[in-house]
């Protein structure tokens, strides 16, 4: 491979300054760097050494993580397609109905997150940075399959730049970049992400009713709208998960196995698992965040329990933590390293907190049937608060010490 | 003193070329050089002698004018051949010509029995003129001791963690009573209530040297490195708080001070462990301080595109193959440069790898087997990114202190903020380790000490 590399170090002079494409020096290193491991060595002062990792590995790590939950929902949008219409089809035919249309908006995703991340770069003359590579991803992950592709890409711009430029890149934002560009799409288009949205038709659109060959009773509504509508109709919430339209759809074990409507990758609580065991094994993402969530969510479906405002508080908690995004939101979402707290105190109160609020939002305000992505936002937003008091509390321990010593 | 500080947090680097317990004396270098940019927070160095003067072993050889009292002192007999200026005339090297047998400035001697008497006006002018004072590190700040101040403590660490570092007892052997001479010295020039703390490695064997000391609080550590770092067991013991200080030697430095009283001499001879993959016979090999390295490392490599490093491969500086070792630096490891492209899929990010990591995301296997000796070369694996990733600072750092919030104070110039998060207790070493395992490859060292001398200086 020594021979590509000496190609692309002649063409190296055209992008320094001086050169022909100067403007674009950032576009070659980063392709550059994509394919060789700079020569770079170690200052002469600092340490000689450095360990073998760099952010490029670490985000593909992420990526990796979410591969299980990316072929699960390839898999299941096939999987709910041949529900509605009662279809036989076998693992392969679903898995490709899936891809068709899951494959393009991965691809919108990438090519409109990278455009907007090799601009800035450009403009602010910085390297390109390897977020993008999570977020390129995670943003079709978390919407409907039927969702126009033009939407998706429009998302990714509006969240980078939003979110994420403006704030002064990577590194600095505030808010998660993919649940800000999932927010944006709930609030300025909300009829292509909520409602029975979830399934798609032959050509990938949502089914509208009374389409032919619909399975009879056949509703797109997500286990989540099932329980909301429930709850405001005072009907028993497990009741109506039975009564649902394909048998056990709503069952707790296929809630947690995950096939059932709902965003592309979010809707299996199992793989989602296999993703936070990867996050956690390889140490990338925190296990403090991701088992803080689910104790958050646990607990306050079970003080809704106590409480019983209406039947939907009075749903089992353990349901709680298998339906809508909760579990994908906790092992991809929650534990963004730059949007979430900084400190390990921090980060059992930041995400136990989020799974509270996801639970009181799902329950309380029947508006937003999911909390999860209100509730990372939210708390992404309170997270340097957290920090503040974890940071102000070793100050104290530091100032008592000098206190305690001038006292002698 | 049996109880024993354990610190849970750290890393050590395990690396191949350990120094063979086996001592070369019979290589003298040609030449030594004396290097201000070795003291860190040197002021502006005023030469005291020529190019062609004669010098002993402790001859002033320059001062530095915002302290003028503390000689800096030629660890070698013979002749004065270059100083070296760079812009601003600003002083680079001194090199001096080294005899083949040293001869020594005659400083006063004393028996053991007679040191009992002396009195801390007999003793400082002599450490500060011999040139021994220059061992004498205060913290805050990790800069030369003022010897007008009055420390709350005085710690002396007396093992090493850093990756293939010296062994002391091996390096000191025999050298018991001059370490016991030295305490003993150290001891008069504090009051009464200031102790002298010895760090000492709980899993080692008691030591010869520093096993029976008298005179000095024992403290026994345990755990991965940084736990040698006297930063590390200052904060386990007796943490800086803002307006004091304490001072910090190394064993070296209090041998030094015993032989100047007991010998009457001021002796730089040292015994350093030259170590790395590199090296054909990594062992201990006895020179001078700043000791010209060709001679030593002649015959003595496996391959030639490889660096030299003064001191550790953590805290220490790269020097050219005929450099001078750092002055403080007991150490040479030698490495092979990493300056080579490598293929995503094959060896880079992408590949699987057995470089050695403390993470363990995709592809990194190093987790799979720590404790073998690994060979590590200069490539930093990656760019520089923002910080991005958190909680892997506080994994290697064995302090109450939140190195990412302290780093990022130092960045925004927050002075209170620096302040209350503790820049008093740390210097660059405490953070050799966190800008190691960096995913941003941030430079970490160089940021703390900006940020030290932002306080200094404010």
């Amino acid at each position: 491979m020594k021979f590509l590399h000496k190609i692309l170090e002649k063409q190296r002079p055209l992008f320094e300054k001086g050169g022909k494409y100067e403007k674009f020096f950032y576009l070659f290193e980063a392709g550059e760097t994509f394919m060789f491991t700079p020569p770079t060595t170690t200052q002469s002062k600092g340490v000689q050494v450095r360990d073998a990792i760099d952010l490029k590995r670490l985000m593909m790590t992420v990526v990796i993580a979410m591969v299980p939950c990316l072929i699960f929902g390839i898999w299941n949008v096939g999987h709910q397609h041949a529900l509605a219409f009662g279809k036989t089809m076998t693992f392969m035919d679903k898995f490709l109905f899936g891809a068709w249309y899951v494959v393009p908006m991965i691809i919108v995703s990438y090519a409109a997150g990278g455009l907007v991340e090799v601009v800035f770069a450009l403009i602010r003359k910085h390297p390109i940075n390897e977020g993008f590579l999570v977020t390129g991803m995670l943003v079709p992950l978390i919407c409907p399959v039927t969702i126009p592709l033009w939407q998706i890409g429009l998302a990714n711009i509006f969240a980078i730049v939003l979110a994420k430029e403006v704030f002064g890149g990577t590194g600095m934002n505030v808010l998660n970049v993919a649940m800000t560009a999932r927010a944006f799409l709930y609030f300025a288009y909300p009829s292509q992400i909520s409602g029975d949205v979830w399934t798609a038709n032959e050509t990938g659109n949502v089914i509208s009713l009374g389409t032919q060959g619909l399975v009879d009773g056949y509703s797109g509504a997500t286990a989540l709208s099932v329980a909301a509508s429930a709850g405001t109709a005072k009907a028993e919430i497990l009741q109506a998960f039975a009564n649902s339209w394909s048998p056990d759809l709503f069952s707790f074990w296929n809630l947690f196995w995950g096939a059932i409507p709902g965003c592309v990758g979010e809707t299996s609580t199992l793989m989602a698992l296999i993703g936070a065991a990867i996050l956690v094994l390889t140490g990338v993402g925190s296990g403090r965040i991701i088992v803080s969530v689910f104790v958050g969510a646990y607990f306050m479906g079970w003080v809704f329990n106590l409480l019983s405002a209406n039947t939907f508080a009075q749903m089992p908690p353990h349901y709680h933590l298998v339906v809508g995004g909760l579990a994908f939101g906790a092992v991809f979402m929650a534990t963004d390293p730059v949007s979430a707290s900084h400190t390990a105190t921090g980060k059992w109160i930041y995400g136990f907190l989020i799974g509270v609020l996801t639970v009181i939002i799902r329950v309380v305000n029947p508006a937003y049937p999911e909390g999860i992505m209100l509730a990372v936002l939210l708390m992404n937003v309170f997270a340097p608060l957290i920090d503040h008091y974890v940071v102000e509390a070793n100050k104290k321990r530091r100032e008592r010490r000098l206190v305690s010593r001038e006292a002698i | 003193m049996s109880d024993v500080i354990r610190l849970k947090k750290g890393f050590d680097i395990n690396l191949v070329g350990k120094a063979e317990k086996k001592l070369v004396d019979n290589i003298h270098p040609d030449t030594v050089a004396l290097v201000p940019d070795d003291f860190v927070g040197m002021g502006r160095p005023k030469v005291v002698v020529q190019e062609g003067d004669l010098v002993k072993a402790g001859t002033p050889i320059f001062y530095d004018k915002s302290m003028e009292e503390v000689m800096f002192t030629s660890p070698v007999s013979g002749e004065v051949v270059e100083i070296k200026r760079g812009e601003k005339r600003k002083l680079l090297e001194i090199k001096i010509l080294a005899d083949k047998e040293i001869d020594y400035l005659e400083f006063e001697r004393y028996t053991v029995s007679q040191l009992a008497s002396l009195s801390k006006e007999d003793i400082m002018p002599e450490l500060l003129r011999s040139g021994v004072w220059v061992n004498m590190i205060q913290r805050p700040y990790g800069i030369i001791a003022n010897p007008s101040d009055t420390p709350k403590a005085i710690f002396v660490s007396t093992f090493d963690s850093n990756p293939l570092a010296p062994d002391y007892d091996f390096a000191y052997k025999g050298q018991e009573q001059f370490f016991q001479a030295g305490i003993d010295i150290l001891k008069k020039i504090v009051p009464q209530n200031c102790n002298i703390y010895l760090g000492v490695n709980a899993k080692a064997e008691v030591s010869k040297i520093f096993g029976s000391v008298k005179g000095a609080v024992t403290k026994k550590f345990e755990g991965k490195h940084p736990a040698g770092n006297v930063g590390v067991q200052i904060h386990h013991t007796a943490p800086i708080n803002k307006g004091e200080i304490v001072w910090t030697i190394k064993p070296y430095g209090v041998i030094q001070i015993g032989k100047l009283f007991l010998n009457g001499e001021y002796d730089a001879s040292k015994n350093i462990a030259i170590v790395g993959s590199e090296v054909t016979n990594p062992q201990y090999y006895k020179t001078f301080i700043g000791a010209n390295i060709e001679k030593y490392v002649k015959n003595n490599l496996k391959s030639d595109h490889v660096r030299f490093i003064s001191g550790n491969v953590l805290t220490g500086h790269r020097i050219e193959g005929n450099g001078y070792l750092g002055f403080y630096d007991e150490q040479l490891t030698i490495i092979p440069e990493g300056d080579k492209p490598r293929f995503v899929l094959t060896d880079g990010w992408l590949g699987f790898s057995d470089r050695l990591s403390i993470h363990r995301a995709w592809g990194l296997l190093s987790f799979l087997n720590m404790s073998k000796e690994r060979v590590i070369d200069t490539s930093t694996n990656g760019e520089e990114r923002a910080f991005v990733v958190t909680g892997t600072y506080e994994q290697v750092l064995p302090m109450d202190v939140l190195p990412m919030h302290l780093i990022k104070a130092i960045l925004a110039n927050d002075y209170d903020g620096m302040e209350s998060l503790g820049i008093y207790e740390v210097i660059e070493e405490d953070f050799a380790l966190c800008e190691f395992v960096d995913v941003s490859k941030q430079e970490l060292q160089a940021i703390i000490r900006k940020g030290i001398n932002m306080i200094r200086e404010s």
